[in-house]
């Protein structure tokens, strides 16, 4: 599926070693409160990237830049090696327009804390719209594309179903179903099982280990599961108060955690 | 009674003038009202502020008088229209100014849950509103189109004071040539307005109803 | 043919000088649609079922025919009926009734917001019905909709110009004679329009004000 067209995406940047995602001194402020104080942070092709930290910590907030639906207050956020809120002509960085973000856009994809589906269409449509508006595949292809991944995520049954009618569980899995179609090489998770019923949040776990294991998909998980996060996770980012406060390979953040912030915020886990 | 009876086949001619004048504005109207509203929610600020000029304008003057400036002034500037065809634009532009508050009023009660997935499925400005955000907004937006309606309905009746012979006009000229027939023909106009009205009082009801279906929730 | 300072400036004093009555008769009808109102919205709740549906009748009827097809009706048919008023005291009334069906809506909305344990915790502390509606539930019902209700005095204000179909000499029907008298309409229906303009913009940001006082004032009543 689609290999042609990842295929096209890389050889534009052959080079392997380069960061698929770099944040570099970036900061944001809500007003006068800074929420990132100078996050550096890169993300290499096909890693996985676990965020965990306490509320407030600016986990969402740091991938909803990449996203582009916030905009950093300074530093550099690069895709590919070229910056995401900048344009370079010449040697000048200008404000990236429209133009620019749809760009690199095309690159990312995301999954929302509460699904955000479109209410107006059938769960097909959902999942096959903006392959057919933003990426120009045919219905044919799109549809075909759509109920390969709908099966995968065991919702091959409720095409024309309406979101209204399905449960938060399905609802979250066709929303990841609905950003893989789009191919991105980055997909960003944002809480994905914190607004469902405890007995819905395996089966959308369950999705995301599937596809991180099949894919070569960058991800970017924000999460609450620290078993989830061992389990999947390359890279373990602990954030607190706008900073890295430690990160590393899962086994040795949740089995020997330097800092005392994260032997606190881990404790309160092991202890629940 | 009989003068009742008498009276209703002699309205029935402006009865349709004022359904021809209902039907033309509205169209105005919702053509207006869907230009103005998105000029509102622009995101360049002077189409912003265009449309929010011509919105307080028609909002913060009276329908009679927008139709008397229509009427009696425009053709200082060489502009003469039909008392029908002043008509029509004085009330398509006056209740499309409301109405695209309720455009407005509709885009801005989508969820902003929606406007990032579209953002997050690259779609461009445009294919978010027209793909996501209005098909939704629409449903949000119909109970008010059925009360503007109404309102429409009883504005068209001002026409007859440009001499257009609508419903209201033609009880004028039956009350002013038989007298005794006062109260019958303003009784009879009440209710012809009424029946007129019927349809888009239950539709309004109706849409009012089911307006949050298929909406997403906040 | 274009705008004529000298013209404009000659006639606005004629146009402007029947301000007084159209703010009188803003304010009359007014108050006919804020008490008519409440006593529909009364009424329309009656347990007494044919008064409420009556009501209920009536307001459907009222709000959608053309006010000026009533202001004709309470004026030229009602004396067939010994109701004889002048123009004045007709185009208070039709205003008034018109959009006493409006108002009561509104007060509708303010009552049917008040959360119903205030009707219980009423009648547990044993209050009779009119306290309980005077004491209890319109102090409650009123204040967050006063935004609203101000905003009927602006409404009422732009429609004063449809009384020149009776003969009140509001701005409308002054321009419209100073308009035939000279043969130049341009400038005395804009004056009209810039004098609806002057004074309904700057009542409507304090009703705008208003409303956001209200919200801080009254934005915590949720039970
Ligand atoms: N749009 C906004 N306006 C103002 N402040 C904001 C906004 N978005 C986030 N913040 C603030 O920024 C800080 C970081 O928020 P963020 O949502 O990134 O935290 P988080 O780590 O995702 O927390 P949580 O685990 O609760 O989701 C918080 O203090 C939050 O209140
Ligand atoms: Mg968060």
């Amino acid at each position: 599926m689609g290999m042609t067209e990842k295929q096209l995406k890389s050889s534009n940047k052959p080079d392997k070693e380069m960061p698929l995602v770099q944040y570099e001194n970036v900061t944001k402020k809500f007003g006068d409160v800074e929420v990132l104080k100078g996050l550096d942070l890169e993300i290499k092709q096909g890693e996985k990237v676990a965020l965990i930290g306490p509320s407030g910590s600016g986990k969402t907030t740091i991938i909803r830049m990449l996203m582009t639906l916030e905009k950093p207050s300074g530093g550099v956020i690069s895709l590919n090696g070229e910056p995401l809120w900048h344009k370079k002509i010449g040697d000048k960085l200008v404000p990236a327009d429209e133009k620019h973000l749809r760009k690199l856009r095309s690159d990312i994809g995301m999954v929302f804390q509460h699904f955000n589906l479109f209410p107006h269409m059938t769960i097909l449509r959902n999942v096959t719209e903006a392959p057919i508006h933003v990426l120009g595949l045919s219905k044919e292809e799109a549809n075909e594309r759509a109920v390969d991944m709908l099966n995968k995520v065991g919702l091959g049954d409720k095409l024309d179903a309406y979101p209204e009618q399905l449960s938060g569980g399905q609802k979250q899995r066709v929303a990841i179903a609905r950003a893989v179609v789009m191919h991105p090489k980055v997909m960003l998770f944002d809480e994905v099982t914190s607004a469902l019923d405890p007995e819905l949040v395996g089966e959308v776990l369950q999705v995301i280990r599937d596809l991180a294991k099949e894919t070569d998909m960058a991800m970017i998980l924000v999460t609450h599961e620290m078993d989830f996060a061992r389990d999947i996770a390359d890279r373990v980012v602990f954030l607190h108060n706008g900073q890295i406060e430690e990160e590393g390979h899962p086994e040795d953040i949740f089995e020997t955690p330097e800092s005392e912030r994260l032997q606190g915020f881990l404790s309160r886990f092991l202890n629940t | 009674m009989e003068a009742y009876i008498n009276i209703l086949p002699r309205l029935l001619p402006g009865a349709v003038i004022t359904v021809q004048v209902l039907l033309a504005s509205a169209a105005l109207a919702f053509v207006v009202a869907f230009v103005a509203g998105l000029g509102r929610v622009s995101k360049y600020s002077i189409v912003r502020k265009i449309t929010a000029v011509y919105v307080e304008l028609f909002r913060g003057t009276s329908l009679l008088v927008q139709l008397f400036w229509i009427y009696f002034a425009l053709p200082a500037f060489g502009i003469q229209f039909s008392p029908f065809l002043a008509g029509v634009v004085a009330l398509g532009l006056n209740y499309g100014a409301y109405a695209s508050e309720v455009v407005r009023g509709a885009i801005l009660a989508v969820p902003s849950g929606q406007t990032e997935a579209s953002i997050a499925l690259n779609m461009s400005n445009w294919q978010r509103m027209r793909l996501i955000i209005l098909p939704q907004a629409f449903r949000i937006m119909l109970p008010g189109f059925g009360n503007i309606s109404i309102e429409l309905l009883k504005g068209t009746s001002l026409v007859s004071l440009i001499t257009l012979t609508d419903l209201t006009y033609k009880g004028l000229i039956i009350q002013n040539t038989n007298l005794s027939y006062t109260m019958p023909v303003f009784v009879m106009l009440l209710v012809v307005y009424f029946i007129i009205a019927l349809p888009l009082i239950i539709l309004a009801k109706k849409l009012e109803k089911n307006a949050s279906r298929g909406v997403a929730k906040a | 043919m274009t705008w004529n300072w000298e013209f404009a400036f000659e006639i606005f004093p004629e146009i402007a000088s029947a301000i007084w009555l159209v703010i009188g008769i803003t304010i009359g009808a007014y108050i006919v649609s804020l008490v008519l109102g409440l006593v529909l919205t009364f009424a329309r709740r009656s347990s007494f079922k044919p008064l409420a549906y009556l009501t209920y009748g009536f307001i459907e009827f009222v709000r959608s025919t053309p006010p000026l097809v009533q202001l004709f009706f309470v004026y030229f048919a009602l004396p067939a009926i010994g109701i004889s008023l002048n123009k004045y005291a007709a185009g208070i009334l039709t205003l008034g009734i018109h959009y006493s069906t409006y108002l009561s809506e509104v007060y509708r909305s303010g009552i049917d917001s008040v959360p119903k344990g205030q009707w219980e915790a009423a009648r547990a502390m044993n209050f009779s019905k009119i306290q309980t509606w005077f004491r209890v539930i319109l102090p409650q019902a009123i204040p967050p909709v006063i935004p609203m209700i101000g905003n009927y005095l602006l409404v009422l204000f732009k429609e004063t110009p449809l009384l020149m179909a009776i003969g009140v000499g509001e701005f409308l029907q002054e321009a419209q004679l100073i308009g035939a008298s000279n043969f130049r309409y341009l400038e005395p229906i804009t004056i009209v329009g810039l004098l609806f303009l002057l004074l309904s913009y700057p009542s409507a940001v304090l009703i705008n004000k208003l409303e956001q006082r209200s919200k801080l004032g009254f934005g915590t009543r949720k039970n």
